[in-house]
């Protein structure tokens, strides 16, 4: 039997040439690396990767700017919106977008969320949520669930007493400025064909001046919820999807939900 | 032909900004430098340059908005006044450790606090030791009038893409608020894609085939290169310490005692000068222009051949401590200063004299 199975008829997929060959640091089960590709392989298919500036957050995908292959920018934590808001009015002809973790974008970052959003900046918001601080070793994130353990949650979430997880896409879906928002999964192979379309239709949308196009993607963190991948593919599945309802929100300026 | 106005400071700013090719405003309203973001708006400089300028959320946001922009080679700017320049450290600190160029202006208030909206220059320590975060130099500007409001918004950004560094401005209010006549110099063309492309290869503008993508950032997870990165940036801080330092003598040739004073400070000095000199007493000023890199070459001179020098500041007691080192005990170094919004008086600075120095 010969060794070498690399034979063009074997060939069933090739990774984008806009991921680069960095080895990714993210954790074994981690959604980062599919909501990269999904991203990536988007912006190669749209031949847009001269046009494109990416900004990256504070948080587990920090080091973004290490696996896509195209321009970026790294914000201080939270301040992504700002950086894309500044890019895109100084050259309204690119695409502009942020990639953020839930601590970021919903937290520390609110402000600039919201007064973003409420401009209407013509840029693509993706919104990794993953219900915990992954990178700082997994504390109480703005969207842990209620009741669930983190390491500054170790008795389970209090609502009573830090308040209840939040769902900022609901939130920014009401602004005037956001053209878009939906909810999305990287779980299951057809949830990334469903993540793929949308960020298209976001690009798309965004780049025609149409205002803020938001993506949320509910990630699992085994890591930090102390689970296998699969194990935390479930849970995520049966719990984290039951408060974080996938699926459209605001479609082309009008709520759906 | 000379375009002569007559301008507030803040108002020469904003105007020098356009005139000097500035692609991009981003700024909060606050006491008292708001008039820049106010004119600008009135001025429209979209339909005159292309120029951009948005009113941020927060100075938060703006100084990050800063960071942005430079980061994709733009000519860019804020301003602020004291508590709004402490929002912004963060973002200072960034842009200085990712190497970004950009300009901008604090007209100083009184602190600590929200303090009042007078003028004062008790931001001195914040601007010239840090600031924020790490170890890190902003080339810092001190204008002492309207003219050099205007005059140093485009040397500002020529020393920012000179060295790939934050430029501030450091006014006070007197300064931001005095309107005088000012010379505004002609229009300069903003930058073309192409021209940034060219001129600062390291600008997230899009990836183009013919190079690696560009990644702005002021991560670096590993010891090493992180020390590698601070100790180059000091020797740029070196390099610019023995080449940009700026300072203006006045009537310091035959003096017996020189007074140090920057801004409208050394507005006041120069006629304490006069009323000193008056009294046979023979007195001179050194105006330091550049706040970081300090004028420490000229004061040492100085300190060979004077008797004494007295730092007047509307602080309790900041920048004395630069002209401390600079004589290094070679003679006596006094100090006078207004706090919390006063602005003193020239015969309070010559009482000042007569009283600690002489």
């Amino acid at each position: 039997m010969s060794s070498n199975i690399c034979t063009p008829e074997n060939l069933v997929y090739k990774k984008t040439s806009l991921l680069t060959d960095k080895v990714m640091h993210y954790c074994p089960g981690c959604g980062h690396g599919t909501i990269h590709r999904a991203l990536m392989e988007v912006v190669d298919e749209m031949g847009l990767q001269d046009k494109t500036i990416g900004i990256a957050p504070v948080g587990c995908s920090v080091l973004a700017y290490d696996y896509m292959n195209i321009d970026m920018q790294e914000a201080a934590h939270g301040r992504a919106p700002a950086v894309a808001t500044a890019i895109k009015r100084l050259m309204p002809e690119k695409f502009v977008f942020t990639y953020q973790g839930d601590g970021d974008l919903a937290a520390i970052g609110t402000a600039e969320t919201i007064h973003c959003c409420n401009r209407g900046e013509n840029i693509l918001m993706v919104f990794v949520n993953n219900a915990i601080y992954g990178m700082t070793g997994g504390q109480m994130a703005p969207t842990t669930l209620e009741g669930m353990k983190t390491a500054t949650s170790p008795y389970g979430r209090d609502v009573e007493k830090v308040g209840w997880p939040l769902r900022i896409t609901e939130m920014v879906a009401q602004l005037n400025g956001v053209w878009s928002a939906s909810r999305h999964t990287v779980h299951t192979p057809a949830a990334v064909m469903k993540l793929k379309k949308a960020l298209k239709k976001g690009i798309e949308d965004s780049m025609a001046g149409k205002g803020t196009c938001f993506v949320e993607v509910c990630s699992s963190c085994n890591s930090g919820w102390k689970m296998s991948p699969v194990e935390a593919n479930k849970w995520m599945a049966e719990h984290v999807l039951e408060y974080f309802v996938p699926g459209d929100i605001k479609v082309d300026g009008k709520m759906v939900r | 032909m000379e375009d002569l106005r007559l301008m507030k400071g803040n108002e020469a700013f904003a105007e020098a900004a356009i005139r000097a090719g500035c692609d991009g405003y981003f700024g909060y309203p606050i006491t008292p430098q708001s008039e820049v973001m106010e004119y600008l708006m009135k001025e429209r400089p979209e339909n005159r340059t292309g120029m951009v300028v948005l009113q941020a959320e927060s100075e938060v946001s703006s100084i990050n908005m800063v960071y942005a922009g430079a980061g994709c080679g733009k000519k860019v700017m804020t301003s602020t006044s004291s508590p709004g320049y402490s929002l912004m450290q963060e973002g200072i600190s960034y842009i200085a450790a990712a190497e970004l160029p950009c300009v901008v202006l604090n007209v100083v208030r009184g602190g600590p606090g929200l303090g009042t909206i007078q003028p004062s220059q008790s931001d001195y320590f914040q601007a010239t030791k840090g600031g924020g975060h790490g170890d890190y130099r902003l080339i810092v500007l001190a204008p002492s009038s309207v003219q050099e409001m205007a005059d140093f918004v485009p040397m500002g950004f020529d020393l920012a893409f000179k060295y790939r560094n934050p430029v501030l401005v450091l006014a006070d209010g007197v300064i931001g608020q005095t309107m005088e006549k000012v010379v505004l110099q002609p229009q300069r063309p903003r930058l073309t894609e192409e021209e940034i492309r060219k001129n600062t290869p390291w600008a997230t503008v899009g990836k183009s085939i013919d190079r690696e993508h560009n990644i702005v950032t002021s991560l670096d997870l590993q010891a090493a290169s992180q020390e590698k990165h601070v100790l180059h940036l000091q020797e740029k801080y070196r390099e610019i310490e023995a080449a940009e330092s700026r300072c203006e003598m006045i009537k310091c040739e035959d003096a017996d005692y020189v007074l140090v004073a920057y801004g409208s400070s050394a507005r006041i000095c120069q006629k304490a000068v006069d009323l000193l000199r008056a009294k046979g007493v023979k007195v001179g000023l050194l105006r330091p222009i550049t706040l970081w890199p300090f004028p420490s070459k000229e004061v040492k001179e100085l300190a060979t051949r004077v008797k004494g020098f007295m730092s007047v500041e509307m602080s309790l007691g900041q920048m004395v401590e630069d002209v401390k080192l600079a004589v290094e005990g070679k003679v006596k170094v006094e100090f006078f200063g207004r706090c919390g919004g006063i602005v003193p008086a020239p015969e309070e600075v010559v009482h000042a004299v007569e009283t600690k120095l002489l």
